[in-house]
């Protein structure tokens, strides 16, 4: 069964309220900025490798802000706007793309746990964690993120299978982009949707055009809400298109055409929504420039705080091990930081 | 620590007794896996479980060990305290993704925000006529993962306590039981609830002659060759690692000093298994002690023969162990 593709945006309809709205936009604006930010970084030598996400802001933003206070997000790695959203802070994400230990420690009240490097092993550990909040009566909803290539690997299929077993309450969201890294969607799967095979574990599937904030938000509230009442967890495919390259390494005129990224960038989901503020008579240019002021000012003190953070201590590669340091870890721990090899001091 | 009241017991109702008096204790506590639910486990360790904690608690998983070793790495992460079953050691592979990429790596990638306070118990090893890929001894794969535990108890009495220290640890332990000694081994268990320290190697014979170094299914036999041994008038010693990562090299290590001459035992296949560490840190570490080259008697650099008339000759016996001591005594 084919589904139909959930849209709002280019048909004229705006099925939110006005905060909501901007919220949205503001989120997915200020997500734009960091990529773009970060991207400058990175080529100037003042950022480690970079998985950009610029295209996807809706798909990430329109789940973050659906998801509630208690929830939490297990993120792939290219989820930068998804743990902005969230409220993981500037600076802490900035050092954690430097590769800086003090940005992968995300503060307590940040309900996200790490990007996952691997491919889907995030999936059946979400199934987990989602199990716990029922386990400890916390009712919590979790979000996890994967892309179309990583649908085919078996820990997508394991976890799917026990999230529906389990009915635990999450939302798994494929934000299907087209490539895994050089690789499209043709070479991955034969299905159209990827949704569709939500049926065949027994869960809810909804395509959503993944430009179109309105569309990701509203499906994902829906998904949220069957998951916490109990109804089960949801595959929300949101249809999208990455318009940078996949990683700061990657050259990706080398498997897409500049026709297919113009087409795409068209359907920008940052300038579709903002279109469709403007055309509400909600935006601007005025607020636009004030914003981008706002956002200039807000990464320029995050850059400056992430550049005050201490050189990592070399002992640290031993830290964090175990919760307390075993013999191993400890005599290669003194020796680190007293400057010296362990072959020193055996 | 030891109670006074005992009573005898085989090594798994050592450990069903260990899980369900950790189910009684805390709430956090989770059991699942394939079978472990209504079947009460292939080998019946949890058995009646279910029926006394429920189904939330006590649970079957479907068949897919990548996807229990996930869940009960996101159930660490939610605050549970999840210990899996996964059948057979050597049905872990499907799972390494987990294990080596996760499993022992969030306490670091995190930079302690997220432990994994979980217990995976697989059975392992040879001896009792299993099928195929059921008599697999994997610890190295394990023990050569950043993060993790791995304790190999070689006695009922021991295994209870070690499993209680292990669910109650603040990191993600691999707990593999022989199954040789699931029905073989009886032993003297201890009532009531007591844990045993991990990271802790035992001295459980004294000699002058040698050291046997060995853990899990390989201790009785160390101990057989010894007996043996006694009555030619050798003493030798025997030590039991129980915990190998991380491993008690002071014990370890003042053991092999003693005697000059170290044996070390183990079932898996001879290459890069385990005993291959444990030679290298008596060579590191008391080379100028040694009279005769570290000995290695583990299983032959084949696959676990899953032919049930010569499977004995692949895994080490008192006899292999014997010979092994005659020659480092010779020379």
């Amino acid at each position: 069964m084919k589904p139909k593709v959930v849209r709002y945006l280019d048909r004229g309809e705006f099925p939110l309220g006005a905060e909501e709205a901007l919220a949205l936009y503001r989120a997915m604006r200020r997500a734009r900025f960091f990529d773009e930010k970060a991207m400058t970084l990175q080529r100037q030598g003042r950022l480690g490798v970079y998985a950009p996400f610029m295209g996807q802001e809706a798909a990430q933003v329109g789940v973050a802000l659906a998801l509630g206070e208690g929830d939490w997000v297990v993120p792939s790695y290219r989820e930068s706007a998804l743990l902005l959203a969230r409220g993981l802070p500037i600076h802490t994400l900035l050092l954690y793309w430097r590769a800086h230990p003090a940005g992968w420690r995300f503060p307590e009240g940040v309900r996200a746990v790490n990007p996952y490097i691997p491919i889907a092993t995030q999936i059946p550990q979400a199934v987990g964690l989602a199990l716990a909040g029922r386990h400890r009566g916390e009712n919590w909803v979790v979000a996890t993120s994967i892309g179309d290539g990583g649908t085919s690997e078996g820990d997508f299929h394991e976890g799917l299978n026990f999230a529906a077993v389990f009915q635990a309450p999450v939302l798994f969201l494929v934000q299907n982009n087209g490539y895994a890294i050089s690789v499209p969607k043709s070479r991955q799967m034969r299905v159209e949707y990827i949704a569709q095979r939500a049926e065949g574990y027994g869960m809810e599937g909804v395509v959503v055009d993944g430009n179109d904030a309105f569309a990701v938000y509203l499906e994902a509230k829906k998904a949220v809400e069957r998951a916490r009442k109990g109804e089960g967890p949801t595959l929300l495919e949101a249809l999208t298109y990455r318009l940078a390259p996949h990683t700061t390494s990657d050259d990706p005129s080398r498997y897409r055409s500049k026709e297919e990224e113009e087409a795409w960038r068209r359907k920008d989901p940052v300038l579709r929504l903002r279109k469709a503020l403007e055309e509400k008579g909600l935006w601007g240019e005025e607020r636009e420039r004030a914003l981008l002021q706002e956002l200039e000012e807000e990464f320029e003190r995050e850059l400056a705080r992430a550049d005050s953070a201490p050189e990592p201590r070399p002992e640290e590669i031993v830290e964090h091990v175990y919760a307390d340091m075993g013999p191993d870890q400890r005599r290669a721990w003194e020796a680190l930081r007293q400057g010296l090899h362990v072959e020193e001091v055996w | 620590m030891v109670k006074e009241k005992t009573r005898v017991l085989n090594l798994v109702q050592a450990i069903h007794e260990a899980l369900d008096l950790a189910l009684a204790r805390d709430e956090r506590v989770l059991v699942f896996g394939e079978d472990v639910g209504r079947l009460g486990g292939v080998f019946r360790v949890t058995e009646g479980l279910q029926e006394k904690y429920g189904e939330n608690r006590v649970f079957d998983t479907p068949l897919a060990e990548s996807g229990i070793l996930g869940l009960a790495i996101g159930l660490a992460m939610g605050g549970m305290r999840p210990v899996a079953e996964i059948q057979f050691a050597g049905f872990l592979y499907p799972a390494l993704d987990q294990i080596l990429s996760h499993l022992g790596r969030w306490r670091h990638r995190s930079r302690g925000r997220v432990g994994l306070p979980l217990v995976v118990r697989a059975p392992y090893g040879g001896g009792v006529h299993t099928p195929e890929q059921h008599a697999d001894s994997p610890e190295a794969i394990l023990c050569h993962t950043p993060g993790v535990k791995v304790v190999i108890p070689s006695s009922p009495e021991r295994a209870k306590g070690l499993l209680l220290a292990a669910i109650e640890d603040p990191d993600p332990v691999f707990f593999l039981e022989a199954i040789k000694l699931y029905r073989g081994a009886r032993a003297e268990v201890p009532e009531g609830y007591y844990t045993l320290p991990l990271g802790k190697a035992r001295i459980l014979r004294e000699g002058k002659a040698a050291t046997l170094i060995g853990y899990g299914g390989m201790v009785e036999v160390m101990l057989e060759a010894a007996e043996v041994a006694a009555k030619e008038g050798v003493e030798v010693m025997v030590v039991d690692l129980e915990t190998l990562v991380p491993l008690d090299e002071d014990t370890l290590l003042s053991a092999v000093k003693e005697t000059g001459r170290a044996i070390v035992v183990y079932e898996a296949m001879r290459t890069g298994g385990f005993g291959a560490e444990i030679a290298a840190r008596i060579a590191e570490g008391a080379i100028d002690y040694l009279q005769a080259p570290v000995v290695r008697v583990a299983g032959y650099d084949a696959p676990y023969p899953p032919f049930s008339a010569i499977e004995h000759l692949y895994r080490p016996g008192a006899r292999r162990v014997f010979a092994a001591l005659r020659r480092v005594l010779r020379y």
